[in-house]
């Protein structure tokens, strides 16, 4: 706990301020709440014209849909990752020095650069020849694997170099092939360790979707555009898809925290410095 | 390439605002990510649970969620930035410019939060009992022994913050700010033949950007580092 590194254990005067900033912050706290719902009110943004289109069932089977949309290219995004990041990350750990050093370029390069400037490229210059809404849906997937890829990549290194050195050792000694000590040794420990970090990742890829809007709206994107044009009730589909966004997201996080907890214990969750978003800790 | 060689003034322009929407948001994001975190790790409960919520809601909203918000949302409920309209030599910082600080500084904010508080984190709860063990009053426990520790503990998650942040900075090329990302889509479209070198050019630029955050971030941490 944080607090106990910072302060003592309050005595009886240190109780009675707290007790008062406590009242303080509360009325503060309410005032804003208030403020803000009196806000919408003012607006018109409670009418129930402007939210029925969440319980119309025509229109909440097309947000399912475009949920399961934003959900699937997430997926299929953090699988193309995998094996991405197992590629370049194994790279990165390689002996032979031209393969280390393009590994590290790819990685750096998709690291570096905007997700959204991947899919704009992707979008015009590779998946050109398909519909606009199927090369927008590839151009997703594309540019999510590439960059996720290149942090799982990060996180595969730091996961293999996770596993005490000694297993590598011993299993050299018992007369093991270098391939041998990365499949049988060193990968199915470091696997464990990586397990909730992917997950993790799962957040930021499904997050990332929603930047396709650029060129053209997929998935709940597509949903946050149209439908305020139908209905005029912009305010309120802002809050029901960023809602979906983050009750979704906490979903992934409370697995991610449930893996932790089986597979690694009570350790830090992996966590790769300088790459981008860090994930979630376990809060 | 040629594209890009013959419209360089523009694209140097582009990074321009690429850079300034990382400055001006990234100063912001640092303080309210300092209050964030003063409220997370201070005695009052109540502020501690309020800013988990801000923190917990809006790091799992989608960052174009947020920019959506303030550029068409907002408006609609009265919050908009249209007062904002100051132009200084070739660059202009209007409600465009502003709209995205804006989402940008509340986005970003949560992740210094987290990283600061990684920070805090670090320290060992026998430092803290060590310093008051030998008599240091509060002040004392926190300027000389706690803060100086957390400080540098949070230099990199820190930085780290502040790279995405960096190439956060494209999402505005969704919202109407000509920053580098929109300004290769604009060139994109225009110059169909050379999409490849226009991406790499662009590419290049943002890979330049990113490591010299990390370099400076990395001076910052061996300077700090002790022992």
């Amino acid at each position: 706990m944080a607090a106990e590194v910072l302060f003592d254990a309050p005595g009886p005067k240190t109780v009675a301020r707290h007790r008062i900033y406590t009242i303080v912050a509360v009325v503060a706290l309410l005032v804003l709440v208030a403020y803000a719902v009196k806000r919408l009110y003012d607006a018109g943004q409670f009418e129930y014209a402007l939210w029925e289109p969440f319980v119309t069932p025509n229109i909440m089977r097309a947000i399912g849909e475009a949920w399961l949309d934003t959900l699937t290219m997430a997926v299929l995004a953090v699988l193309g990752a995998l094996v991405f990041g197992l590629v370049f990350g194994i790279g990165k750990l390689s002996d032979r020095k031209p393969v280390r050093w393009v590994s590290w370029l790819v990685v750096e390069f998709f690291r570096a650069v905007p997700v959204i400037m991947l899919m704009i490229f992707s979008f015009y210059a590779i998946f050109n020849s398909m519909s606009i809404e199927d090369g927008a849906y590839w151009s997703v997937v594309l540019s999510l694997t590439v960059y996720n890829g290149a942090v799982l990549a990060e996180v595969f290194r730091a996961g293999v170099n996770a596993v005490p050195r000694g297993q590598a050792e011993a299993a050299y000694a018992i007369g093991m092939r270098k391939s041998q000590v990365m499949n049988v040794i060193l990968l199915p420990q470091a696997v464990k360790i990586m397990i909730p970090a992917i997950i993790s990742q799962m957040v930021v890829a499904l997050k990332d979707t929603s930047l396709i809007l650029i060129v053209f709206g997929v998935g709940l994107t597509k949903i946050l555009k149209s439908l305020p044009l139908s209905f005029n009730n912009i305010v309120p589909t802002t809050i029901v898809i960023s809602g979906l966004y983050v009750i979704t997201n906490l979903a992934l996080t409370y697995l991610a925290t449930r893996a932790q907890k089986r597979f690694v214990g009570e350790k830090e969750m992996l966590q790769v410095s300088n790459v981008a978003e860090p994930v979630s800790n376990v809060a | 390439m040629d594209a890009v060689l013959e419209s360089l003034p523009d694209v140097f322009k582009a990074f321009g605002y690429t850079v300034l929407l990382f400055l001006v948001s990234g100063v912001f994001s640092l303080i309210g990510g300092t209050i964030l975190v003063a409220m997370r790790v201070g005695p009052i409960s109540v502020l501690d649970k309020a800013a988990a919520t801000y923190v917990t809601l809006v790091r799992n909203t989608p960052l174009l969620a947020v920019f959506f918000f303030f550029s068409f949302a907002a408006p609609k409920i009265g919050i908009n930035f249209k007062w904002v309209d100051v132009h200084i030599g070739t660059f202009d910082f209007t409600s465009f410019f502003s709209t995205a600080v804006v989402s940008l500084t509340l986005y970003t904010s949560t992740f210094v939060c987290e990283a600061l508080r990684s920070g805090v984190n670090a320290v060992p709860l026998g430092q803290a009992e060590a310093a008051r063990a030998i008599g240091l009053p509060f002040t004392g426990v926190m300027s000389q022994v706690v803060l100086p520790q957390a400080f540098r503990a949070s230099v990199p998650p820190v930085a780290s913050a502040l790279i995405a942040l960096l190439k956060n900075t494209s999402v505005a090329a969704v919202f109407g700010v000509i920053e580098a990302t929109a300004q290769m889509k604009v060139m994109t479209n225009n110059n169909a033949d050379e999409r490849w070198g226009i991406f790499i050019a662009f590419a290049i630029g943002y890979v330049v950007l990113v490591e010299l955050v990390s370099l400076v971030a990395g001076t910052f941490e061996r300077r700090w580092r002790i022992a």
